[in-house]
């Protein structure tokens, strides 16, 4: 699994077109669509954690969703008019990773024996539930403010700046959505890092092994209970962070961020990657997040041109398309976009 | 010769099917013992109850004179007891070289913290497990798989690896599911220097087996299971002449 080549060029000239993305987007395209790379950068995070549960440990979980909402709502909980309470991001972030954590382990331990279709029901349930709940706590106590959301979330705050304000470097205008963008990408990256050292790790191949074969694995003195509830347990944390990124971002979360079709989207990005190849995984969150944006905005005014008016409702003919990229994905590159070297070995034959 | 393994008075049902009946043996340390029987006799059933996949028996199991816990597969790992499946359980998509590793897991313990971190303790693990997983390809003649996929690998060469990534845990009593099973003469020839490679080097050997000549010709003590009982257990010859083994197994 490891990478023999040190490719130091290679880091530099990411690093660099990183550093200058959303300069160069927020120049041409405005920034909104700074906004969307902030997204971008989020959802890989997502990806990221997922890619941990479903791609290395082989545990198909269809309510990932609901610990991206666990670390959005602590963060809205702590850093709101809500309650009164102002906590600086740097400590609630941490925190949303453990909660979140812990949130994976309380559902991974009832789900230890169930595989595949099964557990993928049953996560699917978890999510629902907790979406469930976030819209209805409002009564008798009101500690989420039900499905109005949790409006006036203090902005995340990095040397005491607000990312939210924009700030001048030598008569040079950095916007709030760049500042994010910068944040993102920073945490990303240690979402990467941490992901890849995991991966090439002791622990990594026991939760491989326990992709491949659970009995093998088992009978090779690997405890697949504790080796799972740590996949799960590292897989929540990674969406408690950006869910707690989200919620300062937006300053402003409620239940319906957090659905089931937010679930399978996180999948997809998982899926369409490449399934257990992180830079796969990577692209996959970049593609689903910046694709349905570029046809959002594309589509319509495309239409006008070739046929003088807008025959096909953009966003119909945007899932109409999704689906039909993912058919095809699905039928020509099974193991993914960019799936691992050795795979698409496989899947050329 | 000092026990190594005791079964007493193992059982194991299946709803209404009594799959094991009070199955007692006893497998000497550096032994080689093989476990023969007609098919659905209960041989396989007794390895799953001896590496924990069974859970729930009634009988007791001592190994290295303590009470072995049978509660779950990886504290028998642990424990010392290796095992390879019948029908090859590799990690098919790993490298031969990576299922390896894998056996190791028991025997090392870089957790989250050190594999992040990287710290000096974890490369120095890493670069142990690595050379030993090596060793052990080496050892069982398929180094230059290392690299290759598991399910990839003839099919020989599959069943060495089950038993390199067995030997990665340090076993001291290695279980071998019908080691033989779909093994050309050649290749079959070569697993028996293996095993007796295996046991001069201080390993004992439970085997189970439907090769006749290969069981007579390797093993120190055969034991013959039948209905889930156990109708014999001595040396090879004598078991060989056994009535009741005949009609049971041999055939006449």
């Amino acid at each position: 699994m490891s990478q023999p080549r040190k490719p130091w060029l290679g880091v530099t000239l990411v690093g660099i077109a990183l550093l200058l993305a959303p300069l160069v987007v927020g120049a041409s395209l405005g920034n909104a669509w700074v906004r969307v790379l902030d997204f971008a950068a989020l959802y890989i995070m997502l990806a990221l954690g997922l890619n941990i549960v479903v791609g290395f440990a082989g545990l198909l979980d269809l309510g990932y969703i609901a610990f991206y909402a666990v670390g959005a709502y602590l963060y809205a909980l702590l850093a709101s008019p809500h309650f009164g309470v102002h906590w600086p991001a740097w400590a609630i972030l941490p925190l949303g990773a453990a909660v979140a954590g812990l949130f994976g382990v309380l559902l991974g331990a009832p789900t230890l024996r169930l595989r595949g279709d099964y557990l993928a029901i049953v996560t699917l349930g978890f999510g629902e539930i907790i979406r469930i709940f976030l819209n209805n706590l409002n009564s008798p106590v009101n500690i989420t403010n039900g499905p109005k959301g949790i409006a006036g979330i203090d902005a995340i705050s990095v040397f005491g700046h607000r990312l939210s304000k924009s700030i001048d470097i030598g008569g040079f205008t950095v916007s709030g959505v760049m500042l994010y963008y910068y944040l993102f990408v920073v945490l990303a990256l240690g979402i990467v890092f941490v992901g890849i050292r995991l991966q090439d790790s002791r622990i990594g191949r026991a939760w491989v092994a326990i992709r491949e074969d659970e009995v093998a694995a088992k009978a090779c003195g690997i405890n697949t209970r504790n080796v799972k509830l740590l996949a799960f347990a590292m897989g929540a944390s990674f969406g408690g962070v950006a869910g707690g990124l989200f919620a300062g971002f937006q300053e402003f979360v409620s239940p319906e961020s957090f659905g089931l079709m937010e679930s399978i989207m996180v999948l997809c990005m998982v899926v369409l990657g490449g399934m257990g190849h992180i830079p796969g995984v990577i692209f996959g969150g970049l593609l689903l997040t910046v694709l349905p944006e570029a046809f959002r905005h594309g589509a319509g005014p495309a239409q006008q041109a070739l046929f003088g008016k807008v025959l096909l409702d953009p966003e119909a003919l945007r899932m109409l398309l999704f689906g039909l990229a993912l058919i095809a994905v699905m039928l020509y590159r099974p193991a993914g976009l960019w799936p691992e070297p050795r795979h698409r070995r496989e899947m050329g034959k | 010769m000092s026990p190594l393994l005791e079964a007493r008075h193992v059982s194991k049902s299946f709803g209404g099917v009594q799959a094991l009946k009070e199955v007692s043996l006893t497998i000497g340390a550096g032994e080689i013992y093989g476990l023969i029987g007609p098919n659905g006799a209960g041989k396989t059933t007794f390895f799953n109850v001896l590496t924990g996949l069974y859970p729930r028996f009634a009988g007791e199991v001592r190994f290295a004179g303590e009470a072995l816990d049978l509660g779950s597969p990886h504290r028998v790992a642990q424990a010392g007891i290796a095992r390879t499946f019948q029908n090859i359980r590799l990690f098919g998509n790993m490298t031969a070289r990576e299922n390896v590793m894998v056996g190791r897991h028991p025997r090392t313990r870089a957790n989250v913290v050190g594999a992040v971190l990287r710290s000096r303790a974890t490369r120095d693990e890493e670069a142990a497990i690595r050379r030993r997983a090596d060793e052990l390809l080496r050892y069982v003649g398929i180094a230059h798989h290392a690299d290759a996929i598991a399910r990839h690998l003839p099919y020989g060469d599959q069943r060495r690896l089950e038993i390199a990534r067995a030997l990665a845990t340090e076993p001291k009593l290695l279980a071998l599911d019908e080691p033989a099973a779909g093994m050309n003469a050649t290749e079959t020839e070569a697993l028996k220097a293996l095993i007796e490679g295996l046991r001069a080097d201080g390993l004992t050997v439970l085997l189970i087996e439907h090769d006749v000549k290969l069981v007579m010709g390797l093993c120190d003590r055969v034991a013959v299971l039948d209905y889930g009982e156990k109708i014999a257990e001595d040396v090879p010859a004598v078991v060989r002449k056994d009535a009741k083994v005949i009609e049971a197994y041999l055939g006449g």
